[in-house]
């Protein structure tokens, strides 16, 4: 052990060689776990039904996340029983490929909202943004009536979906071209949404927040919420079966 | 006045910069983090115009002593004043969002409800309280270990300064809703930039120290500083790879996403608590313990040992945060075996500390500030035991996502790092403005209780509810169904939520007890009070025991 702390003695004495190797050591680390995710295939084990979020859906996130909503609800069930009979289908990794940043969340003051979509009427969901305790009398949850105030102000939506675009997820240039159009037009029933549906499958045209005559925040978080858990159809039986097939990761 | 020409002609650069970004700006939050730019900008420009010696006004608010011997202490002193300052901001805004869980009413739409205030909480007390204290002791430990005045001053001044504008950027930006979303990172990126400049000044002003010091050797306290400054300027550029939406705009996307997003993100995310909350910490322990005790680290060879296998092992723990999920298995069981040995070295330095005590356990008794380090090493020691249990798969599946964690982050925040922190502003103060002792050393005792006390309401209350919360999630019926809804679950910790907020306010009084008695210190009062020592002498209690009590 003398030797140890003799040959030791030569890192003391320099700190360009103590900074290199206590840089070395920190570094394998991340790169032995984090550098395979971007190679290994299975990864993400391919699904049908993902696709890009809609300029509203999206436009809703932003909203989500400002509001820190991730700070008491996670997206991501766990694959345990009373998890997947409580919130649904355990989550995919697919299911959250296109999300910048991912929403898993790390508390559960709240439910998990992975597949929130579609299990309460818009108008509940609008209700209790505004005033939870008015649904929930046990809910915590802060309210949020505000964001049927505010109009939904995206400096430029296009220039999201483009930078979006360059971190990878694959928005198309009619995509990106017709942003703004899509945008109102996913919220508006008297709008003409062209080929929103078809380049968004499953997106939810309506009005979502009982306001038809404005677009507010609150129409862009329903839409999100709306839609979350909704694209892969992961109680098929086509599904349950490659999904029981899948072997260890 | 050519030199006060050219700076003041920077600031003008800077101020009028802001201004046209503050103009032009695509959100609101960008506008007003420019106005806020600006600001700064135009108050240097007026300092410098004015050519005030801004130490000369600090020396008259602050009392601070002119630095007549070898070393630069002035960015200290600010240092350990906005240590206390944050501290106190820190955990105001800690117990305001326990009461807010408890009684929902107080959330204030939208600046002041839960989700944009809880970020302010924990980046004020990890990245200011914490922060301030790691840059304020390693400036101070670097100089009296290398024997050497601090390298380049007016670097360490900006150090300094810049790191108070990056805090003050992160905190109204998540009132504002500027946020990244990505726990303990939430700063968007143009505030990241700035922080890499001011963190890449700091690794300038540190090693540039360490260059000019008049020791042979580099003692340990400095290779736990070195380590953290260097991990997390490693940590935080690379999950801070964003896309902005615009230059003139708040608004970006982050580089990765889904698995690869979380995995990066808990990379971070645990070695912040690693380097930042762990390391740096150490290193504060590996000067101010043996200090403060006046005797030498129990082991040396146990400090290289322990240095070595911690920052190796660290690293890899970050997938505990992932169990379970969509993670690829093979990267959580790394995780957790990682976590489970990074157990040891952990336990190395808690002995380590401990173990200095050698020889002086007598003072645990007669001197509170001793009395502090060893219930901050103690909590270390638990936390640290904790951790690892939590990230064996099998536990994590009923603690993750409940209240446990939040236990298990606070015995660690609030007794390790808190209590260490606290034990090294008591050591500091009377030094470095000069006085003779601390204005009253039973208003630490009073802290030292107080603030004990505090965490263990705290940790006590969030094991419960933690455990309390797992079980009510997977509890069964004998009919095969879920007995409990999720409302149901909420209205069951309430009394626990009631407890912790008790618990939090206790810790609070005891930070308000300490800004007291540094403020008194700092003014140059004493109190006049009994000193602390043993019991008095009682000839009748000093026998023998000769045989077990019957």
């Amino acid at each position: 052990m003398t030797s140890m702390t003799e040959r030791h003695k030569t890192l003391e004495k320099n700190v360009t060689l103590l900074g290199i190797a206590a840089l070395g050591a920190v570094v394998i680390g991340g790169v032995v776990e984090i550098a395979p995710l971007f190679w290994i295939d299975n990864t993400i084990e391919k699904v049908e039904g993902m696709r890009p979020y809609t300029p509203l859906e999206q436009a809703g996130r932003d909203i989500y996340v400002r509001e820190g909503c991730y700070v008491c609800h996670s997206q991501m069930i766990r694959p345990f029983r009373d998890e997947v009979e409580r919130y649904g289908h355990y989550s995919l990794a697919a299911e959250s490929m296109y999300d910048h940043p991912f929403q898993w969340g790390s508390k559960r003051t709240g439910p998990d909202l992975a597949r929130v979509g579609k299990r309460y009427s818009d108008d509940w969901h609008v209700q209790h943004l505004k005033n939870p305790q008015s649904v929930v009398p046990e809910s915590v949850m802060p309210q949020y009536g505000f964001l049927a105030d505010n109009d939904l102000d995206v400096p430029d939506i296009a220039a999201n979906l483009t930078a979006l675009r360059r971190v990878g997820v694959p928005y198309t240039d009619r995509d990106v071209k017709m942003a703004l159009a899509d945008l109102k037009a996913q919220a508006d029933p008297e709008a003409d949404a062209g080929d929103l549906e078809e380049r968004y499958p499953k997106a939810q045209v309506r009005d979502f927040d009982g306001n038809p005559s404005r677009l507010t925040e609150m129409d862009a978080l329903v839409a999100y919420l709306q839609m979350l858990g909704t694209l892969v159809d992961v109680d098929g039986a086509a599904a349950q079966e490659e999904l029981a097939s899948e072997r260890g990761r | 006045m050519v030199t006060v020409l050219a700076r003041a002609g920077v600031w003008l650069v800077v101020l009028f910069l802001a201004v046209i970004a503050a103009a032009l700006a695509a959100d609101g939050g960008f506008a007003i983090h420019m106005a806020i730019v600006a600001l700064a900008a135009f108050v240097c420009l007026w300092f410098t115009l004015r050519n005030t010696d801004y130490a000369a006004v600090s020396r008259g608010i602050f009392r601070m002593p002119v630095d007549e011997g070898r070393y630069d202490d002035d960015p200290i002193r600010w240092g350990v004043i906005a240590t206390v300052f944050w501290g106190m901001a820190g955990f105001a805004a800690g117990l305001f969002i326990a009461l807010q869980l408890t009684w929902p009413v107080l959330n204030f739409e939208p600046f002041l409800n839960f989700g944009r205030l809880r970020p302010l909480h924990t980046s004020a007390v990890i990245f200011a309280f914490g922060g301030n204290a790691l840059i304020a002791t390693s400036f101070y430990v670097v100089q009296r270990t290398c024997r050497a005045r601090l390298a380049f001053p007016g670097l360490a001044r900006f150090v300094f300064w810049g790191y108070q504008l990056f805090i003050v950027l992160a905190a109204t930006g998540y009132l504002l809703g500027i946020t990244e979303s990505k726990e303990y990172a939430e700063p968007e990126w143009y505030v990241d930039w700035w922080l890499t400049i001011v963190w890449v000044a700091y690794l300038a002003v540190f090693v540039g120290t360490i260059i000019k010091r008049s020791e042979p050797h580099i003692y340990v306290a400095n290779w736990f500083y070195l380590a953290f400054i260097i991990t997390v300027a490693m940590l935080h550029v690379v999950n801070n790879l964003d896309m902005p939406v615009s230059l003139l705009g708040s608004k970006s996307y982050p580089l990765f996403a889904g698995v690869q997003g979380a995995l990066v993100q808990w990379w971070y995310g645990h070695n912040a608590v690693g380097f930042f909350l762990t390391a740096g910490f150490l290193a504060m322990m590996y000067y101010f313990v043996p200090k403060q005790a006046e005797r030498p680290v129990y082991s040396y060879r146990l400090s290289i040992i322990h240095f070595w296998s911690l920052i190796f092992l660290y690293i890899w723990a970050g997938p505990h945060h992932l169990h379970y999920t969509a993670l690829p298995d093979w990267a959580q069981t790394l995780g957790m075996v990682f976590s489970v040995m990074l157990w040891m070295p952990s336990w190395g330095g808690m002995i380590n500390g401990l173990m200095t005590l050698n020889g002086a356990w007598d003072k645990v008794r007669t001197d509170p500030i001793i009395r502090m380090m060893v219930m901050a090493l103690a909590f270390y020691g638990m936390s640290t035991f904790e951790g690892p249990m939590m990230s064996v798969k099998s536990v994590n599946s009923l603690s993750h996502y409940t209240d446990w964690t939040i236990g298990h982050v606070h015995s660690g925040a609030l007794g390790w790092n808190g209590m260490i922190t606290f034990a090294c502003v008591y050591y500091l103060v009377p030094r470095l403005w000069g006085r003779e002792r601390l204005y009253s050393l039973r208003m630490v005792n009073w802290h030292f209780w107080l603030a004990t006390i505090g965490i263990v309401f705290y940790a006590a209350s969030m094991w419960v509810a933690g455990i309390t919360q797992g079980l009510m999630w997977r509890e069964y019926g004998p009919d095969g169904y879920l007995v409990n809804s999720f409302a149901d679950t909420v209205a069951a910790l309430h009394p626990m939520f009631i407890m912790r907020a008790f618990g939090g306010l206790l810790y609070l009084a005891g930070a308000v007890v300490m800004v007291v008695n540094v403020w008194a210190t700092i003014l140059g009062k004493l109190r006049r009070e009994a000193p602390m020592r043993d019991a008095a002498y009682d000839p009748v209690a000093d026998r023998p025991i000769l045989a077990p009590a019957e």
